[in-house]
């Protein structure tokens, strides 16, 4: 999280940032929304994202989804937050005859989805809702639970019937503002009077964290998601320092501070097996680095759970480079991890992209405080998650077998790839939408695509969809690579083709091409068109369509004529 | 006292209407500050509040008619 002040996040106003391309960002409430308006503009700007806002008269939120000519069905957010205040909820409650109120929840959910789905109908974007925040109005005390007219029983059930919608509405994100108000407090997170002058039912300085939660939900959808955490050792994932305290000097478990550490280890293992890769930065000497991890009885991380591992006395700026050269990922989905303020300092510096939290003095808070920092949102979770280190130790035996071949074909020809294509399915959608939302790198056009989204173009006869996985004597890459080809009336369009970069120069581009062209050919079509849209991190597929024998038809469109297109020659069969 | 709030207040001022040759006195009202409207009168009596580390009251925020009573305001505070 950013270390700013709502003043500041103010002064950014309508400042552009020049890093990303406007965003639409829709903001309808039932109560005041200015301030949290500026907020989020600004906390975006913060984070280089040019965010465009719309935000809609106060509790105009029904007059604004209702017409269909509103201000905001023409402004095509491809972002709406809609803000429904404890207060208002509140205030229905008490209007509601007593006899109804034990099905209040159903109701409100019900309208709630209603207004989920008119503006599903209507637009292609994201939405956001923040969950209700708690209210014990104080009428049944202890019997609140029991008695279902009570009004925490009904803001419960209503909670529940949301979280149960966001498993339903694939495009639907849940906010919950309750951990920020447990961290300020409730005198800090809201202000009575503000509510009861302004209907403002958060303070401007609690709508700095609140602002972080939305921005990094937006980033999230859009790909810019945090993939790596970097650690150091010595201090930071055990106390004391093994070079001179050695194994059993070590404090992790039960031995004196050590269970603060275990705890941050424990953590970061669940990191680990979301999907974020783990990686060692540390000074030290690499044996005396890796033993604790492979003989200390009561580490909670082993060295099978890093994808990456530097132990040397060189300085931690080149070291972090040449973990982001191994697991050839950006620096700005990395984080690092040290007690050392020089350190943490240096990177900064070094690497402004890499995100530095200021790790607290004291090791009995690191835990609750990187939790609290919402470094690691994210806009999907597959099996791909689950297994990812697992891929990039395997990737380090490839790497360590080609350097003792002779030739990269030498090389290509003993990995034994083989590569299953086939037309989407059901049970790969979740991947397909998750790769079309976070491949940056290898990707034409960067079109991203929702989970329904893409079952839908799996069932429309216009498309033709194909996926792509490749295995070799090392294991298995997955699922890696996904093609959408849309039928034109005189040609087949590449509609979508991206790639993950983990599978770079192995001849699997070369193979997609000649597979895309067969298709082509089955389906008699005799041009296949391609496109390449620039975008700040794309520029590794510029010159794709081309090395793949398509010419250049200017405006980023690339042709290839079936009759004359010359197939290449890989080592990857197909199973 | 008054002298010494007042200087404080200014610091806060000036960050809040982001003015740095902005000058306030006693007979200051929003009239006189460009931007003191009624949305950024609620920013302003947040910092004001965090500043000092005091609270006003609904009737106090709603009823401030100047510079003046706002320094009045929170020098009673404080001495309480």
């Amino acid at each position: 999280m950013k270390d700013v002040t709502y003043l500041k996040l103010l002064r950014n106003g309508s400042k552009a940032a020049p890093a990303y391309p406007v965003h639409r960002f829709a903001l309808l409430g039932d109560c005041a929304t200015q301030h949290l308006c500026a907020a989020i503009r600004g906390y975006a700007y913060e984070e280089g994202e040019n965010f465009q806002m719309f935000e809609a008269d106060y509790d105009q939120i029904d007059a604004q989804l209702m017409d269909e000519n509103s201000e905001f069905y023409a402004f095509d957010p491809e972002t709406v937050l809609l803000f429904m205040c404890t207060e208002k909820l509140y205030k229905r409650f008490t209007a509601c005859p007593v006899l109804e109120r034990a099905s209040f929840y159903e109701a409100e959910a019900k309208k709630i989805r209603s207004s989920f789905e008119r503006i599903n109908r209507r637009l292609k974007t994201n939405i956001l809702f923040f969950l209700f925040l708690k209210m014990d109005d104080g009428v049944f005390g202890s019997y609140a639970y029991t008695e279902k007219t009570s009004f925490p029983y009904q803001l419960a059930k209503l909670n529940n019937c949301l979280i149960d919608m966001a498993g339903e509405i694939g495009n639907l994100r849940l906010i919950d503002l309750e951990p920020v108000r447990a961290r300020m407090g409730d005198r800090a997170f809201k202000d009575e009077k503000m509510y009861a002058i302004a209907k403002m039912p958060i303070s401007t300085s609690a709508l700095v964290p609140v602002s972080n939660l939305v921005v990094e939900a937006v980033k999230a959808r859009k790909g810019r998601i945090r993939k790596c955490a970097i650690l150091d050792l010595d201090n930071t994932l055990w106390g004391g320092v093994i070079g001179d305290d050695g194994m059993s000097g070590i404090q992790i478990g039960e031995l004196n501070q050590g269970h603060a550490f275990t705890e941050f280890q424990t953590w970061l293992k669940e990191l680990k097996n979301r999907g974020i890769m783990l990686a060692v930065c540390s000074k030290n000497d690499e044996k005396n680095a890796k033993e604790p991890f492979i003989s200390h009885p009561e580490m909670v991380l082993r060295l099978n759970d890093f994808s990456a591992f530097v132990a040397n006395w060189e300085d931690k700026a080149g070291n972090i480079r040449r973990i982001q050269k191994e697991l050839n990922i950006g620096f700005d989905s990395m984080v690092f991890f040290d007690d050392n303020p020089f350190e943490r300092n240096l990177v900064r510096t070094m690497l402004p992209e890499v995100e530095v939290p200021e790790l607290p003095e004291d090791p009995a808070m690191y835990t609750s405080f990187a939790r609290a920092q919402n470094l690691f949102d994210t806009a999907s979770f597959s099996d791909e998650d689950r297994v990812r280190t697992e891929r990039y130790l395997a990737e380090q035996k490839r790497s360590s077998m080609s350097l003792e071949m002779e030739s990269y074909d030498d090389y290509l020809k003993a990995l034994e790839m083989k590569a299953v294509v086939s037309a989407f399915d059901e049970f790969h959608t979740p991947r397909i939408a998750q790769l079309t939302q976070r491949s940056n790198q290898f990707n034409v056009r960067t079109v991203r695509y929702t989970d329904e989204e893409i079952a839908r173009i799996s069932e429309d006869d216009r498309y033709i969809t194909r996926y792509y996985k490749l295995s070799d004597r090392f294991g298995d890459h997955g699922l890696i690579s996904v093609v959408i080809l849309e039928k034109r009336a005189d040609h087949l369009f590449v509609n979508e083709w991206l790639m993950s970069c983990r599978v770079l120069k192995r001849g699997m581009e070369q193979f997609i091409a000649d597979s895309i062209i067969s298709v082509a050919q089955k389906e008699g079509f005799t041009k296949v068109v391609g496109e390449y849209i620039p975008t700040a991190k794309n520029g590794m597929v510029k010159n794709l369509f081309s090395d793949m024998g398509f010419r250049d038809a200017c405006d980023g469109k690339f042709v290839a004529d079936v009759e004359t297109y010359k197939k290449h020659n890989t080592y990857i069969t197909e199973e | 006292m008054n002298a010494e709030i007042l200087k404080k207040l200014t610091k806060v001022f000036k960050e809040v209407f982001d003015d740095a040759s902005l000058k306030i006195s006693e007979k200051t009202t929003a009239k006189d500050v460009e931007g003191w409207d009624s949305l950024m009168h609620i920013t302003l009596i947040a910092e004001v509040e965090d500043a000092f580390r005091v609270r006003f009251s609904m009737k106090e925020v709603t009823g401030m008619k100047n510079v003046g009573e706002m320094i009045d305001l929170i020098e009673k505070k404080k001495a309480k």
